[in-house]
Parts: structure tokens; C-alpha cells; sequence
């Protein structure tokens, strides 16, 4: 059977050129990156190159680069690293509420650590507001954490204005890029970050490696403790060989990075047109136009998005939702709810997120089988145009 | 594997080919159970002649195990007595499906609910009745 991969925002696959650069440290060039006989020199060398890959795709200097496990490190390690080496300045975090629970759940943390913490509103489109930001900062403020891009709708923050603010009022400011490098032009230094996160495996590099940018004089204390790997800044013997891929990928997909927006971005509208030209009752969540190239996210009104998935994966085509039934949680997508999407109407979230492999072959195929799946199932609820949901539909009804 | 959160094959064959989808016009019992905000909704009808099931449809808001549990549920009410019926439990309904993943188990129980509510229902318009 035919299969699709279009969930390109949950992983990507490994590029060939990628293994190609990593097997010979899986193989003979095994040596600890510390050591100092010839084995070791020759990880150390290795490792060193791909700094200088991820850092000139950063526009940083390599030694502002710490590799990490993996983006959820990355980001745990920028907001507890300057919360803790910040504490004698303050206590006070500020973040946005459509944040990957890398970052919410680190906050969240936190408060229980006696932290305070501001999670800020986002508009329709999911933006935050810079206005907002800097509002909400306060003499106690040590860190704001803003995401460049949104994993579920693809919408882009405006982080140059949030970095200005976060500058004028000398506060920290870290940024999860995990769904942005590779897919956005970025450059720390113009846009003035001091800390950002990212992951390989979102960029066709292996899972299981990521790293942090710090700014030079940002005072952050490390997470691992146990050696003096990364300038004592993360302790644990180099993953030589995910390091190597992570530098491989990024900078092959920085190479073509212009070319495949304007691909992707052709793909994912013609992928909207289709659907909208045949389904009624579609919405898309995030932003217009400020959004991942590749990231289509839209709610099916009277029908739930697990549905839709099985559905779309018993024709072979790979999607995710938002809906609660795809997770342990009763409530659908926080992103969704921040944004002010009808509750009901976001359990009926589906996303695509189209990638390298896929064409426009692959697009008609979506086409040609969502609307037969999407029609079926809203004939099998109870719920359509006639009768719609509850304006008011109170806490769950279930006596157990 | 339900643990990782998979279906099994009989819950994959009740959601592709769902057993008694639609609403009985003149319905002799209804039972709604759920709310949509929360993911899931399931609406039972039943036609009840002689103490006996002898139509049920139902309408699924929801996931696929919602879908499955309340396809499975008609099929294991159709034709039973109540008496019968109200025997069936979510756990009769989750062996049926071979399993559902610990986090679907509520939707087996809303679909005891559901037919629970729609056989309440139909006893209550016979209690006026008399």
C-alpha cells in the first residue's frame, strides 16, 4: 500500500547524506572526543567541525554552541540554567501560553521551586504580543521565553520585537527554535536572542542530539553535572556520532533552505485550496501568512481529528491532531483553546506537515482521500450545520 | 500492544464497518451521553416490541474507540431482551473488541451509557404510559 509521511513537524527522516557522514563514527572512529591519543583527537575534530556548521547557521560563534540529548534538554537547560544562576537578581519568568511542554512544563516546575511565572495570552492567530511582553516584565523579571515558531500551527512570533524589548530591559531572552531551524532564516545575532533551542531530527538529522545557543556572558548554570564536557557547561561523553549528523543536516538544509519555503509553501496552499474547494465547515488555525512553510493545520467542524487520522492512515497517509483522544488529557490542544478556538470544534483538528519527500503527487493523493473520509464521518455524527454544537457545553458528564 | 496506545484489529474492522449507524425515527428510547468539548458524544436509539431490542442505531461523535464501542454495543444489544441488555457492561464490550488501550477505556463505558440511557429512557415513556 501506498504510504505518505506528512508529519514532518512530529519528525523527519534521517538523510542518506547524513548516515553516509555519521556510520564511521558508529565504526572505527569510536573514540571518547576527551581523550588525547589519536582515536580521541579524532572525535574531538569531528565534534568541533559540526560546532562550526551549527554555529555559522546561527550566525553565533561556535563557542556559544552546547550540544545536548535532544530540544527538550536544550530548553530545560536555558530556563532552569538561568533561572538557578539568576536567582539573586530574581525570580520572575515570562512565557507565552502556546509554548511546547518542553518549555510549560519547565515553567511550571519552576513555580513549585518558588518561581513566579507569567504565561502570556496569544491572539487568534496565536501571536504574542510585544506590547505585552513588556508589560509584564517586572524588577524581578530574569527570563523571557517566547517560541520562534508553534509546533502544532506553524505560526512565527515576532521575536525581533520581542528581543528588543527583552534588550531595553536587560532580561534574558530564549527562544525554542526547534521548529524553526532549517525552515526559517535565522540569525542571532540581528535578531538578538541570548539563548535558543534546537533538535536534529527536525531537520533530517538523527533524534536523540540538539543543542543550545547562549549568547557569550549570559550566566547560566548547567543541568548535568560530572565533567568538564562543553566547557563544563553539560557534562557527559560527546555523542560524536549524532553530533556529526546534527551538523551534516543542518547544513545541507540551510543550503537549500530558500528554495524548499518556497516549495513547501506552494504545496501546503495547494493542499488548503483542494480541501477547502471540497469540504465545508473548515478552519484553518494559525496565522495566514506568518507561518512554517510546510505546516498546514485545520479544524474539521463536526467530526473529531483521531477519526480522521485512522482513517487517513488506514489510506496509508501520516497526519496528527490535536484532539484530546490522541493524548492521555480529556482537554484538546492548549495552543487551540489559547487561541480561542471553540472547544468542540478543536477536537476536530488535523495536521499537516509536509516535508523534503513529499510532492505534489502526494498532495492530490490527500486529496483525493479526505473527502470521503471526513463525509463518512460526519454522517456518523450527531452533530452538523442543523444541529451544531452546544454554545455552552459544561464539564464532562460521566458518573465514574 | 494496546498498552502503546494501538487498537486492535477488531476495534480497526468496527471502526471501518460500523454495525447500525443512523437514528430510529420513531424511537421508543434515546439515550445521549458525553459532550462534545470533551471529545465524545454517542447518541442510541432503540425500537423495543415485546420486552425486546428490536432496532438499534446510534450516531458517534468522537475517536475511533468511540466509534467502535458503540458500533460493538448495538451489536451486542440487538435483539435481547432489556433484561439482557442492561447486562451488557463496558467490560463485556472491551472483550468483545479484544482489548482497548488504557486511555479508550472511558469510551467502552460511555457506550454503556449510552444504552443504559436509551433503555431508561424507553421504561420511563412506559411508566407514563401506564
Amino acid at each position: 500500500m501506498k504510504r505518505i509521511y506528512m508529519d514532518h513537524n512530529a519528525t523527519t527522516p534521517l538523510r542518506e547524506e547524513v548516515l553516509e557522514a555519521m556510520l564511521p563514527y558508529l565504526r572505527e572512529e569510536f573514540g571518547n572526543a576527551s581523550s588525547l591519543h589519536s582515536f580521541g583527537i579524532r572525535a574531538r575534530r569531528a565534534v568541533e567541525a559540526a560546532r562550526e556548521k551549527v554555529a555559522a547557521a546561527l550566525g553565533a560563534q561556535p563557542r556559544e554552541i552546547i550540544f545536548t540529548g535532544c530540544g527538550t534538554e536544550a530548553d530545560n537547560q536555558a530556563i532552569k540554567g538561568v533561572a538557578f544562576a539568576n536567582r539573586g537578581k530574581g525570580d520572575h519568568i515570562i512565557t507565552s501560553r502556546v509554548e511546547h511542554k518542553a518549555v510549560l512544563q519547565t515553567c511550571q516546575y519552576l513555580e513549585k521551586q518558588g518561581f513566579r511565572v507569567t504565561y502570556l495570552p496569544v491572539d487568534e492567530y496565536g501571536l504574542v504580543n510585544p506590547d505585552d511582553v513588556a508589560r509584564a516584565i517586572t524588577g524581578r523579571t530574569v527570563l523571557v521565553s517566547v517560541m520562534f515558531a508553534n509546533n502544532e500551527v506553524g505560526t512565527i512570533q515576532p521575536i525581533p520585537a520581542i528581543a528588543q524589548v527583552c534588550q531595553e530591559r536587560k532580561v534574558y531572552f530564549h527562544t525554542d527554535a526547534v521548529q524553526a531551524v532549517g525552515k526559517l532564516p535565522i540569525d542571532v545575532g540581528e535578531l538578538g536572542v541570548g539563548l535558543l533551542s534546537l533538535s536534529a531530527h527536525k531537520f533530517y538529522g538523527p533524534k536523540g542530539v540538539g543543542a543550545l545557543y547562549v549568547r557569550k556572558g549570559v550566566r547560566i548554570d548547567p543541568l548535568l553535572h560530572g565533567g568538564h564536557q562543553e566547557w563544563g557547561r553539560r557534562a557527559a561523553t560527546e555523542n560524536v556520532a549524532g553530533i556529526v549528523g546534527l551538523g551534516k543536516a543542518i547544513e545541507l538544509r540551510i543550503g537549500e533552505m530558500g528554495a524548499e519555503a518556497e516549495r513547501l509553501t506552494a504545496l501546503r496552499e495547494r493542499l488548503y485550496a483542494g480541501i477547502v474547494a471540497q469540504i465545508d465547515h473548515v478552519y484553518l488555525n494559525g496565522h495566514p501568512t506568518e507561518r512554517l512553510p510546510g505546516t498546514l493545520n485545520l479544524c474539521f467542524e463536526y467530526v473529531e481529528g483521531e477519526g480522521i487520522i485512522m482513517g487517513l492512515n488506514l489510506a496509508g497517509v501520516a497526519v496528527s491532531s490535536g484532539s484530546a483522544c490522541t493524548s492521555a488529557e480529556l482537554s484538546p490542544s492548549h495552543v487551540l483553546l489559547a487561541m480561542g478556538v471553540h472547544p468542540a470544534v478543536a477536537q476536530g483538528s488535523v495536521r499537516f506537515g509536509l516535508g523534503r519527500e513529499n510532492c505534489g503527487a502526494d498532495v492530490d493523493y490527500v486529496l483525493e482521500k479526505l473527502p470521503p473520509i471526513i463525509e463518512w464521518l460526519r454522517e456518523m455524527s450527531m452533530f452538523s450545520q442543523e444541529t451544531p454544537f452546544p454554545e455552552e457545553s459544561g464539564p464532562r458528564q460521566r458518573g465514574h | 500492544m494496546a498498552e502503546f496506545g494501538w487498537y486492535s484489529e477488531k476495534v480497526l474492522e468496527h471502526y471501518q464497518n460500523p454495525r447500525n449507524v443512523g437514528e430510529i425515527e420513531d424511537a421508543d428510547g434515546v439515550g445521549m451521553v458525553g459532550n462534545p468539548v470533551c471529545g465524545d458524544m454517542m447518541k442510541i436509539t432503540i425500537k423495543v416490541q415485546d420486552n425486546r431490542i428490536e432496532d438499534v442505531k446510534f450516531k458517534t461523535f468522537g475517536c475511533g474507540a468511540a466509534i467502535a464501542t458503540t458500533s460493538m454495543v448495538t451489536e451486542l444489544v440487538k435483539g435481547k431482551t432489556i433484561q439482557e441488555a442492561l447486562g451488557v457492561t463496558n467490560q463485556t464490550v472491551v472483550e468483545a473488541l479484544d482489548g482497548l488501550p488504557p486511555v479508550k477505556l472511558h469510551c467502552s463505558l460511555l457506550a454503556e451509557e449510552a444504552i443504559k440511557a436509551a433503555i431508561e429512557d424507553y421504561q420511563g415513556r412506559m411508566t407514563n404510559d401506564q
